[in-house]
């Protein structure tokens, strides 16, 4: 066996990281699914033990619940135009849903903060019962993973701005539209399961 | 409210001549190690070398050093209880010490200790066997080193800052809820763990995609090392079940700082939901560090008999088996619970099931000694103790699987017999085979023989003599985590022997520490890359392996890929294969990962100590890191030229290589 | 790594604006169908946590498949994050039904 050096110069073993990152980052969203479920098995268990206090029916506000799904499966769908804006290379179309969307998740995010605003003015705080903590944790952990998706939203709006389309940025906004996708997916569950079932 | 209830008494532990004796050692480490750093002027190289490295190999050295230092603290703490318990009455250790140490024990062996050790070997082994450059993420890879580090550092900071924690590693509520337990030590344990938690799961995924990914060109999956197969194995059980400790200890921490009522008694809180959720991670957990030890055993254990891994095929059915099922099993730790017959029931069964594939893979390792020509190496000998000790780990295992004969083992001595049956004789005696095994390719030098079997047989002799008895304690009714007992109960005797036992493996420690030792003031230098004639890729590389692993991505052809290429060369010698040497593509080093890490650790310290700026400071900088590196992300790779690994080549390759194949380099 | 030199951009080639437009369009139809249910109380109580389930899974199936196109591959190997999605749920839903069939014995309880 020998080692001779390669005569052609150039770099042969270009390897595209966009598939590598991809499933790591499908695994990703699984173990968060895993987590998601840990706490909605809680909130299973102890939304019934409101300790003679208010319950899911008395609390949860039908129209603040329904705009907050309206504005967070919208921006889904405009993350989603983005995406395509993105594969046509039209910089400054990408750029514009990517705002749109962040003003509708930010306007997610106004609301539900008023809407616990308004729980703890009225006397459900997390520690009133076993009920209103898991309330709180499991949709409080969901808009914290939305507030996280703002962030690294603007942070991607300023790097596209600066370096424009190419593959490190395709691949980015590409993990980033799998977060905000998933991010609805799992509050379809928040909305059905606790809001709906809550309010039946 | 919360707050106050969290504060400590004392900032720093104070009254007890123990501690005020370790303080004083800890002290001492410290400057010793800033003065000889600065002595040295080996700042700068611990930061350009070290602690920004995202190379596998140098974060596979870092893991391991950690472990073994927390083997040390987890080792010492076990002996202190050891010998509060050898005679009845005693008051070597107060109640409340007693119960500190028995938390920090096992908190430490099972998450500083075996889990880094693995992830030292998933970093040193994997990329190597399946012929990578690197893991897929490697700067991912540095995130988590560091996540474990400083997790383990702010568990660890608890036994000096604040006081350790005492509810035990499993941490129930409600002893572990605020009513019961004011101090800040239970927070200690729950940032520790979340934040050491995370890093886990990350290392999980990155393995997981290096495996499905990063492999050579022509390695199936079916042509993987057994080791790398046990490695997917296990972080196929780290992806689904670290998720959930996280959500449990976050959930604690939501009861202790905000007040929150899942786990307390009052308010509706259910703190039976904690234990349902923690074993859900704990008993996978069990499996996450066995099944590398099972991929250690299979790679050692056909080297060693000079033959082929008997039943490959089974070998991987049975590891991926163990990898999903063990996540059915959750509710044997509380049969007590009462949760009714058919629960019960249906994790008895499963319980039980789960040793129908392990007690494949024991006949698979025997048929490979059969007729095989066994080397005793201390290697071997790790590994044939193991198969003794699992299998008794095995049989009790099914013993307390028994629902209804549980009601009368659980939590008594003859479960933390069997525990310890099954993590030290299988995860411990693994890793240390595993240790022995890739010594060389991580430090260039062999360990010992001699001094290595005089630690096998301190270890294995020292294991039986303090374990034995305590199965018969247990069925003599004495139970877990009693700090002291009245000589009445006639358990004075055995717990006297039990105590021998301990310090017979803690002599083998020493024997092992010798090793270490000696491997620096005296190395026996392994010059050929392959000191075992090994069957698998990572022994066909200069030890240690260079920067960039393998100069040319080797072509794969079948299993055993190294041995393979052996013979082929020696049939062929006169065929001369030659390989182009091109120009390498490697990720940069960076600082981010650690600075990460030092944000969570500022973060989880805040929260410890409920300093609520300080948790917003940490995480203010956790995010200012990770807008940093996304913002570095497009200039983190090189290019190494071709010359230089031409040059480096010649370099490490001047000894030859081993089983007479010789490499020119042109 | 069998494609080299590929154009990154092709990595995520998937999706039209028309699947984006069906998705929305189903999922808006989805969330309001329980929605209107639950308003006007028009089904027994078992019906409507049927429905709301029923709507809620297939809405998480539009996500799947018309936004984060699940079915994709990234490259030439086997569908990898496929079969982690489907083990993925499997263990969901061992964690929530497991826990509400071994903690279903403190109803009895309290």
């Amino acid at each position: 066996m020998e080692y001779r050096l390669a005569s052609s110069k150039g770099h042969a073993e270009h390897h595209n990281p966009g598939p590598i990152n991809q499933l790591g980052f499908w695994l990703f969203l699984i173990s968060d699914c895993l987590l998601f479920a840990s706490i909605f098995a809680c909130y299973a268990i102890l939304n019934t033990h409101t300790d003679g206090g208010q319950g899911a029916k008395e609390l949860f506000d039908v129209p603040i619940f329904v705009t907050e799904t309206f504005l967070l499966l919208t921006s889904s769908f405009t993350s989603g135009l983005a995406m395509l804006a993105l594969q046509k290379g039209k910089k400054a179309a990408l750029l514009n849903w990517l705002v749109i969307t962040a003003i509708l998740g930010a306007g997610f995010i106004g609301l539900e903060v008023s809407e616990f605003a308004n729980l703890v003015a009225d006397g459900a705080t997390i520690s009133r019962s076993a009920f209103l903590t898991s309330f709180f944790t499991l949709v409080g952990t969901h808009g914290c993973h939305v507030t996280f998706g703002l962030i690294w939203m603007i942070t991607l709006m300023v790097q596209i701005k600066k370096r424009g389309i190419n593959a490190k940025t395709t691949n980015k906004v590409g993990l980033f539209s799998l977060y905000w996708h998933f991010l609805d997916a799992i509050w379809i569950f928040i909305f059905s399961v606790v809001y709906l079932m809550g309010v039946m | 409210m919360a707050e106050n209830a969290n504060a400590p008494a004392h900032f720093f532990i104070t009254g007890d001549p123990l501690i005020y004796g370790a303080d004083v050692a800890i002290v001492l480490c410290v400057l010793g190690i800033v003065f000889a750093l600065t002595k040295l002027k080996k700042w700068k190289w611990l930061w350009t070398e070290w602690l920004t490295s995202v190379d596998h190999k140098k974060i596979g050295i870092m893991y391991f050093i950690a472990s073994i230092l927390m083997l040390f603290r987890g080792g010492v703490d076990a002996l202190l209880m050891r010998i509060q318990l050898s005679v009845p009455n005693n008051h070597f250790l107060e109640s409340e010490h007693y119960n500190q140490i028995f938390t920090t024990h096992g908190t430490i062996m099972i998450l500083f200790v075996a889990m880094p050790l693995i992830f030292a070997f998933f970093n040193v082994a994997v990329p190597l066997q399946i012929g990578a450059r690197d893991v897929a993420y490697p700067f991912l890879n540095a995130v988590s080193f560091w996540m474990f580090f400083f997790g383990a550092l702010l568990f660890n900071l608890s036994f000096v800052i604040g006081g350790s924690p005492d509810a035990g590693w499993t941490s129930y509520p409600p002893l572990s809820g605020l009513e019961f337990d004011q101090g800040p030590g239970e927070n200690f344990y729950l940032m520790g763990l979340s934040i050491s938690g995370i890093g886990s799961l990350a290392t999980g995924i990155n393995f997981i995609v290096t495996i499905f990914k990063m492999r050579a060109p022509g390695m199936r999956l079916m042509d993987m090392p057994l080791f790398t197969w046990s490695v997917l194995a296990s972080c196929l059980t780290i992806l689904i079940a670290f998720p959930v400790l996280t959500v449990a200890l976050a959930l604690l921490a939501v009861d202790r700082l905000m007040g929150g009522h899942f786990f307390t008694m009052l308010h509706g809180g259910n703190p039976m939901m904690f234990i349902n959720l923690f074993w859900m991670w704990g008993h996978p957990e069990v499996y996450i560090a066995v099944l590398p030890a099972f991929g250690i055993f299979s790679e050692v254990v056909s080297v060693f008999s000079r033959k082929k891994i008997f039943g490959y095929k089974s070998m991987v059915f049975s590891m991926i088996l163990i990898s999903i099922a063990s996540y059915f099993t959750w509710a044997h730790h509380f049969f007590t619970m009462g949760a009714g017959a058919d629960v019960n029931a249906f994790f008895a069964i499963s319980t039980m099931a789960i040793g129908i594939p392990t007690g494949v893979k024991i006949f698979n390792w025997l048929f490979t000694m059969f007729r095989g020509r066994i080397e005793l190496t201390q290697t071997m000998l790790w590994t044939v103790g193991f198969i003794l000790c699992f299998v008794v780990a095995g049989a009790t295992g099914v013993m307390l699987a028994v629902a209804p004969a549980d009601y009368q083992y659980h939590n008594s001595y003859f479960l933390v017999a069997h525990f310890h049956q099954a993590l030290i004789g299988g995860a411990v005696f693994g890793l240390f085979a595993g240790m022995y095994y890739w010594f060389p390719k991580m430090f260039g030098v062999i360990l010992s023989e001699r001094l290595g079997k005089w630690a096998f047989w301190l270890w294995n002799i020292g294991f039986y003599v303090c374990f034995m008895p305590q199965y018969a304690l247990g069925f003599m009714g004495m139970t877990r985590r009693v700090y002291t007992y009245s000589p009445e109960m006639g358990w004075g005797n055995l717990n006297m022997v039990s105590t021998v036992g301990g310090f017979l493996m803690g002599i083998g420690f020493l024997f092992q520490g010798a090793q270490l030792v000696m491997a620096i003031i005296k190395p026996q230098r392994d010059l050929t890359g392959d000191p075992w004639n090994g069957h698998t890729l990572e022994w066909s590389i200069p030890s240690p392996a260079p920067l960039y692993n393998f100069a040319v991505l080797p072509e794969v052809k079948g299993r055993d890929a190294w041995l393979t290429e052996k013979k082929e060369m020696k049939k062929g010698s006169s065929k001369k294969k030659t390989l182009l040497v091109e120009d390498i593509h490697m990720p940069k080093n960076t600082g981010i990962p650690f600075v990460m890490a030092f944000f969570f650790f500022v973060a989880g310290f805040g929260l410890t100590m409920t300093y609520w700026w300080m948790g917003v400071v940490g995480l203010l900088g956790i995010v200012a890191c990770l807008i940093a590196r996304s913002n570095t992300s497009y200039e983190a790779e090189y290019w190494i030229p071709a010359q230089e690994v031409i040059d480096t080549e010649k370099q490490l390759r001047k000894g030859g290589s081993g089983d007479g194949v010789q490499t020119r380099i042109v | 790594m069998s494609n080299h030199g590929h154009d990154p951009a092709r990595v995520h080639a998937h999706g039209s604006t028309g699947q984006y437009v069906t998705g929305y369009l189903i999922s808006l139809v989805l969330t309001i169908i329980p929605l209107l249910f639950v308003l006007t109380h028009s089904l027994s109580r078992t019906g409507l946590v049927v429905t709301i389930m029923v709507t809620a899974v297939l809405q998480f199936f539009v996500q799947l498949f018309l936004f984060m196109h699940i079915r994709q591959k990234q490259d030439g190997g086997p569908h990898w994050h496929g079969m982690g999605m489907v083990l993925g749920v499997v263990i969901a839903l061992t964690i929530v039904g497991g826990s509400i069939w071994v903690m279903s014995f403190n109803e009895q309880v309290q």
